[in-house]
């Protein structure tokens, strides 16, 4: 309950962050809602140097329209991304997904960008950023870099983030006109982390599905595309039965993982059950 | 007298809103970690990460080179102060109680085990130091399942190195009658027409899940020699005699308090460790210490429960009718034995035959050591256990024979007229009305309409199935007759007792040996003393767990409260107010016997203008300027109650399941409680309790279990991973009572605290069972996370390809 | 580890200190500045007895640390009606519909119902058992709980 001790530094830019990250070396942790570090720290199963806390930098907050984009602070809570206007207009997936996340107190201090740098294989905004074809954008001694979510989510707990590198914000493109989308989240308890979660998005045109994107929580060490569905339900109709084909190989290429709350061999099964519900509802069926 | 005192305007029977909210809501509560006394030292223990393991190495001194460290120990720092933590139920004459000291000595034996404290001027310093002892762990092979440590070469637990039999067998309780009582006789008898059905159920391990984490504070800077104990516990009076003993402190010096505790259920029902170690360390350094438990701590080391292996057979005839039933188990206590570890599965003997009428009844029962975590008491303690084995077997039953679950139990319970009536196992149950409650469920349920739905669902094959669980239950608890708990080789007895003083200003104290933490005693109580006494209820202050100022209780657990201290209530009030009519005739000149006493005053027969209130004859109590001769001053009385018998509630309870047979995943469609305790004190408080139990039932049948892993690790070590359930994985409930009194307690009160979480397991569990018959399935594995439903599916289809 | 000075107003009054950095603060609140209404149930974030409003808002405070809250408004289930006699309707209405057994649940139930409340003042049962899904209780299983807050919802005009 009482983390081991460390130091402190809260700076106001981005430049300061980095320069702090620097300063702390490989021990350094950045922390902002830290509601996903808070529970390590307790447990002693992390023992940071020095905590970099990007909460007061006033650039890492909120939302912005960019043209084919949003612009989302990494700083943002899941509570503002779930009620968010411009969110819930050009990225309802990202609002939905947000919005099963914890629980409300959870959601009014953890942020969006925590959640994508943390890379928690059952965590949902990164699977929702996954099939939002999202894009990290991160600042390091270096200057900025601009990081695709495929290339995001490294391995278990692993982002492509350098120990020097901050999290700025988020560039989410905007889903244009005839786009569904749907997240369905499998958890044993309200509280609990998902079993399996999928996150879909259908665009149909005339009864026909025209492009579809899956991704998939906790069915590996990062959250993956189901692309045999997705190849899938390009051109097929938006019916029930089609999506029910399309989803029977939604656990190919997975790696999840046999815990105490499923088997691997179960998760398989639900990728498949849920993919169909997920796309159903995403496609309107 | 008794029919003079005026009942009709009695506060029995109101839902009064509780005096124990105001503070609660507004945050102004003294729970035990609030308590906050200057110089206080800070403890932290650090705990096996093994199951077992010889600890070939241990030095704290490394711990006492960190800052603000004060002292640390380990068994061989502690010396002739690490007390043995007693088993006060040792249940067979050559059962194997082996040594359980407050910290482990020389070998570990599950993960949690005390093998060290650090003592320090803050907790945070505490928590630090741990990691400065050095400790040497010499692996031994664990031993998890029961099975296999009861297999010959089994690894053991207290191995015969150590002083024990070198066997993992605790105990063997047979209950075996021979000739016609037993149950092959029984079965032999009705030849042809038997049916017998079989089943292993396996009643998971569950933790008992407590809101408030464990906590004490031992303080040797009371006045004169004593050492307060602050104690989170539902038994501090158990918990003075115990310390005294462990510790060889006078028990006249020691003064246990309970403040505010935040939920048992059982898990509070213990002396644990490190109350023994604070107590200790306190004495020896002169310093008040505290400890206060994470919740991570309390996975491994706060007692779980159940985990029984049960091996049950039950015998028809064809057209229903029971004939007798066989239980065997094992049960598991652990790696010790806690307080009343033993003899937790031998509650349960008494009720597998449960409501139902049969001929034969065999029960055995062996305990066995394993490298997990001590079981003892929670919530139902033994009876959940039993309730789940006969309430699932009887819808076995009805499937076997193909009636009607209901049927079945409706012919072969005991009728409304049949009471008093001794059952099988030998209790002597003395009232219950079972059409009564079950009637009032149906017509609550909606039975027929959902059976229609459920017809409708799986002619279509809907991929959401429906199933409907019944629970008819009863349960025994008002622990207990002091004779029967000898009888049982229980150490202490049943009785409560409680102390009412009339004060001169009126106000009425009334000092209670139960120990409340949450069960709204403040209130229950003073609503039994107004009733009696006349006096408004606020007007009652209820004093309770503090040994100093309540000295004489056996505590709060086995729903004893009202069904045994309610009687002690009664008694004190009904003698105050005969000394008071004493008095009251003196003053007003009259013989006692031309009093009345209603509302609160002492009314001369014939002549009601002449009139003396409790209040002025406890103020004359007090000057004893003009008492009658012989009477002594001061208005008090006392009572010790050692109850007659135990209690027996009982009810239906109805389950509608909703089962996704693609995810396997449930849903409560509709629950439907309707309980028996007899007549209730508040209603509403007793609607809180069937509430609180039932979830806990539920989440037992649906949410949690204990897991380990082959080596003894802890897999659901914290509530990320032991899920509890919240509000949004559950249903509202329909609850109903019917009222039945007790014939053996004189306020006709039963108890409530455990029945919803004795009822309800089963009920659930039924439930899924019967949405998924159809399909082939006859069992679900507990806790029905969506996996293990799917699996039961799988099987079922599996099986019949 | 230096000590870090933080100014935190609670329940109304200024609070300024020195704090280690890893100190959380739920223990702030209950240690340095004696505000022990407010709890400490696990050590995973699950339980949620540690709720307070944090600049308005619900949080638990065992996962913001102490000097994430300098300069911040904290208000406690001490703080919601101080005084004697005073209650807040969400208190009252625990009170009426017994929302509350033992109690150590309860500050962190009714900061929850109260942060619900504000962002929805009519929620249908559902949304209550939702809203306060971040909360654990072992005593009532809910269902007064779910009926306190309906309550509360009413007697503050929402519905």
């Amino acid at each position: 309950m009482i983390p081991v001790a460390f130091d402190y530094t809260k700076p106001s830019t981005v430049d300061e962050a980095v320069q702090a990250l620097i300063a702390g070396g490989e021990d350094a942790k950045v922390i902002s809602g830290g509601q996903s570090l808070m529970p390590v720290l307790r447990l002693r199963m992390a023992a940071p140097s020095v905590l970099v806390d990007v909460g007061g930098i006033a650039e890492m907050n909120g939302v912005s329209d960019d043209g084919d984009h949003l612009l989302i602070g990494s700083n943002t809570t899941h509570h503002d991304v779930m009620n968010n206007a411009l969110v819930k207009q050009h990225a309802g997936l990202l609002a939905m997904t947000a919005a099963t996340v914890a629980d409300p107190q959870i959601r009014h201090r953890g942020t969006l960008g925590g959640s994508l740098a943390h890379a928690d294989p059952a965590g949902d905004l990164p699977t929702a950023a996954l099939a939002l074809e999202c894009v990290m954008v991160a600042q390091g001694p270096k200057g900025r870099r601009e990081i695709a979510a495929k290339d995001f989510f490294v391995d278990y707990f692993t982002s492509a983030l350098e120990s020097d590198e901050v999290l700025v914000a988020i560039k989410v493109p905007k889903m244009g006109d005839g786009w569904g989308y749907h997240y369905e989240k499998f958890n044993r308890t309200a509280q609990a982390w998902a079993t399996v979660g999928v996150a879909a998005a259908v665009k149909r045109q005339n009864g026909t599905i025209t492009e579809a994107r899956v991704a998939l929580t906790n069915m590996g060490p990062s959250p993956i595309r189901a692309s045999s569905v997705e190849s899938a339900l390009a051109g097929a109709s938006a019916s029930a039965d089609a999506i029910a084909a399309a989803s029977t190989s939604a656990a190919d290429g997975t790696r999840p993982t046999s815990d105490l709350h499923a088997t691997a061999e179960f998760r398989e099964h639900l990728a498949r059950v849920l993919t169909k519900r997920a796309v159903a509802q995403a496609a309107g069926v | 007298m008794t029919e003079t005192m005026d009942v009709t305007g009695s506060a029995i029977g109101r839902p009064l809103r509780r005096k124990e909210d105001a503070r609660l809501l507004h945050g102004q509560t003294n729970w035990t970690d609030n308590i906050q006394l200057a110089g206080t030292l800070h403890m932290a223990v650090l705990r096996s990460p093994m199951a077992h393991a010889k600890i070939a190495h241990i030095d704290v001194s490394p711990a006492l080179e960190r800052p603000h460290v004060v002292a640390a120990f380990s068994a061989k720092e502690l010396g002739e102060l690490n007390g043995a933590v007693p088993c006060v139920w040792p249940v067979t004459d050559d059962i194997q109680m082996p040594p359980f000291h407050a910290l482990a000595v020389d070998k570990v034996r599950h993960v949690g085990d005390c093998v060290a404290v650090v003592i320090a001027n803050t907790k945070y310093a505490a928590a630090d130091a741990l990691d400065a002892i050095d400790v040497d762990y010499e692996p031994l092979p664990a031993v998890i399942d029961m099975e296999a440590a009861l297999k010959q070469g089994s690894v053991a637990v207290h191995d015969a190195a150590d002083g024990s039999l070198g066997t993992n067998r605790c105990y063997d309780f047979p209950l075996k009658p021979t000739g016609d009582g037993s149950f092959e006789a029984a079965v032999k008898a009705a030849g042809d027409d038997a049916v017998v059905v079989k089943r292993r159920f396996i009643n998971q391990r569950i933790i008992a899940g407590f809101m408030e984490p464990r906590a004490v504070v031992a303080s040797p800077m009371g006045m004169s020699n004593e050492m307060t104990v602050w104690s989170a516990t539902q038994i501090p009076h158990v918990l003075r005699v115990l310390l005294a003993l462990v510790t060889g402190l006078p028990e006249n010096t020691l003064r246990i308090v309970a403040p505010d505790v935040g939920g048992g259920f059982g898990g509070k029902l213990q002396l644990y460790r490190e109350e023994v170690l604070a107590v200790q360390i306190a004495r020896h350094l002169g310093r008040t210490v505290k400890w206060v438990e994470t919740r991570s701590e309390d996975m491994v080391s706060s007692h779980h429960g159940r985990d029984q292996i049960q091996d049950i057979q039950i015998a028809a005839t064809k057209d229903g009718k029971l004939i007798g039933m066989k239980v065997d188990l094992l049960a598991n206590m652990g790696a010790y034995l806690q307080i009343i570890t033993p003899g937790i599965p031998l509650l349960g003997m008494f009720m597998f035959p449960a409501i139902y009428k049969m001929d034969a009844y065999e029960f055995s029962c062996t305990g066995v050591f394993t490298n997990t975590t001590p079981t003892d008491a929670i919530r139902g303690a033994g009876r959940p256990e039993a309730t789940y084995a006969i309430e699932r077997i009887m819808d076995e039953l009805a499937a076997e024979l193909g009636m009607d679950p209901l049927k079945l139990r409706e012919m072969n319970w005991i009728k409304n007229t049949e009471f008093p009536y001794t059952t099988v196992a030998g209790l002597a149950y003395d009232s219950g009305n079972y059409e009564a409650a079950t009637e009032r469920a149906l017509e609550l349920f909606g039975y027929d309409e959902l059976r229609a739905e459920q017809e409708q669902r799986r002619a279509s094959g809907d991929p959401v199935q429906l199933g409907l669980g019944i629970s008819t239950f009863t349960e025994m608890c008002g622990l207990a007759p002091s004779r029967t708990l000898g009888a049982l080789k229980y150490v202490a007895g049943g009785w409560e007792h409680c102390t009412i003083r009339a004060l001169p200003t009126g106000k009425i104290e009334l000092i209670t040996g139960t120990s409340p933490h949450g069960q709204g005693h403040e209130t229950a109580w003073s609503q039994i003393a107004s009733s009696i006494l006349g006096v408004p209820v606020d007007d009652i202050e209820v004093v309770h767990g503090d040994t100093g100022r309540a000295p004489y209780g056996m505590d709060t657990y086995g729903s004893r409260s009202l069904a045994v201290g309610g009687q002690a209530i009664k008694k004190a009030a009904e003698r105050l107010v005969e000394k008071a009519r004493i008095i009251a005739a003196h003053q007003l000149e009259c013989s006692p016997d031309d009093l009345d006493f209603i509302q609160g005053e002492f009314r001369v027969k014939g002549d009601p203008a002449k009139a003396q209130p409790l209040a002025a004859v406890a103020f004359e109590a007090f000057t004893a300027h003009n008492l009658p001769d012989g009477v002594e001053p001061t208005l008090q009385a006392e009572a010790t109650v050692d109850p007659n018998d135990f209690s027996y509630p009982h009810g239906t309870h109805l389950a509608a399941m909703e089962v996704d047979v693609e995810t396997g995943k449930v849903k409560i469609r509709k629950y439907v409680a309707v309980d028996d305790c007899g007549v209730q004190v508040n209603p509403l408080i007793v609607e809180g309790q069937v509430h609180g139990g039932l979830v806990c039932g539920i989440a037992q049948a649906l949410y949690e279990g204990v897991e380990y892993d082959s080596d003894g690790n802890l897999l659901t070590a914290s509530l990320a991973d032991y899920l509890i359930p919240s509000a949004a994985d559950l249903p509202s409930f329909i609850t109903d009572r019917t009222e039945t009194p007790s014939t053996t307690n004189p306020l006709g009160t039963k108890g409530i605290g455990e029945a919803g979480a004795i009822a309800s397991t089963p009920a659930i569990i039924n439930g899924i069972v019967d949405a998924l018959r159809p399909m082939g399935v006859t069992d679900v594995k507990m806790p029905a996370t969506p996996e293990n439903v799917w699996r039961a599916i799988q099987a079922a289809q599996g099986g019949a390809q | 580890m230096t000590h870090v000075p933080i100014s935190v107003t609670v329940d109304g009054a200024l609070y300024e200190a020195e704090v280690e950095p890893r100190s959380l603060l739920v223990h702030f609140l209950r240690e340095d500045i004696g505000r022990v209404g407010t709890v400490v149930g696990c050590d995973t974030s699950n339980c949620g007895t540690c709720t307070v409003l944090l600049n308005g808002r619900s949080v638990k405070s065992c996962s913001v640390l102490a000097v994430q809250a300098n300069g911040a408004n904290v208000l406690t289930i001490q703080g919601l009606a101080e005084g004697d006699g005073n209650w807040h309707p969400v208190q009252q209405a625990f009170k009426e519909c017994h929302g509350l057994q033992c109690g150590y649940c309860t500050p962190g139930m009714v900061m929850s119902a109260v942060d619900l409340l504000q962002e929805n003042p009519s929620p249908s049962e559902e949304e209550i058992r939702e809203g306060l899904e971040g909360c654990l209780c072992r005593c009532t299983g809910y269902h007064n709980i779910v009926k306190s807050v309906q309550f509360a919802a009413e007697m503050m005009g929402g519905k």
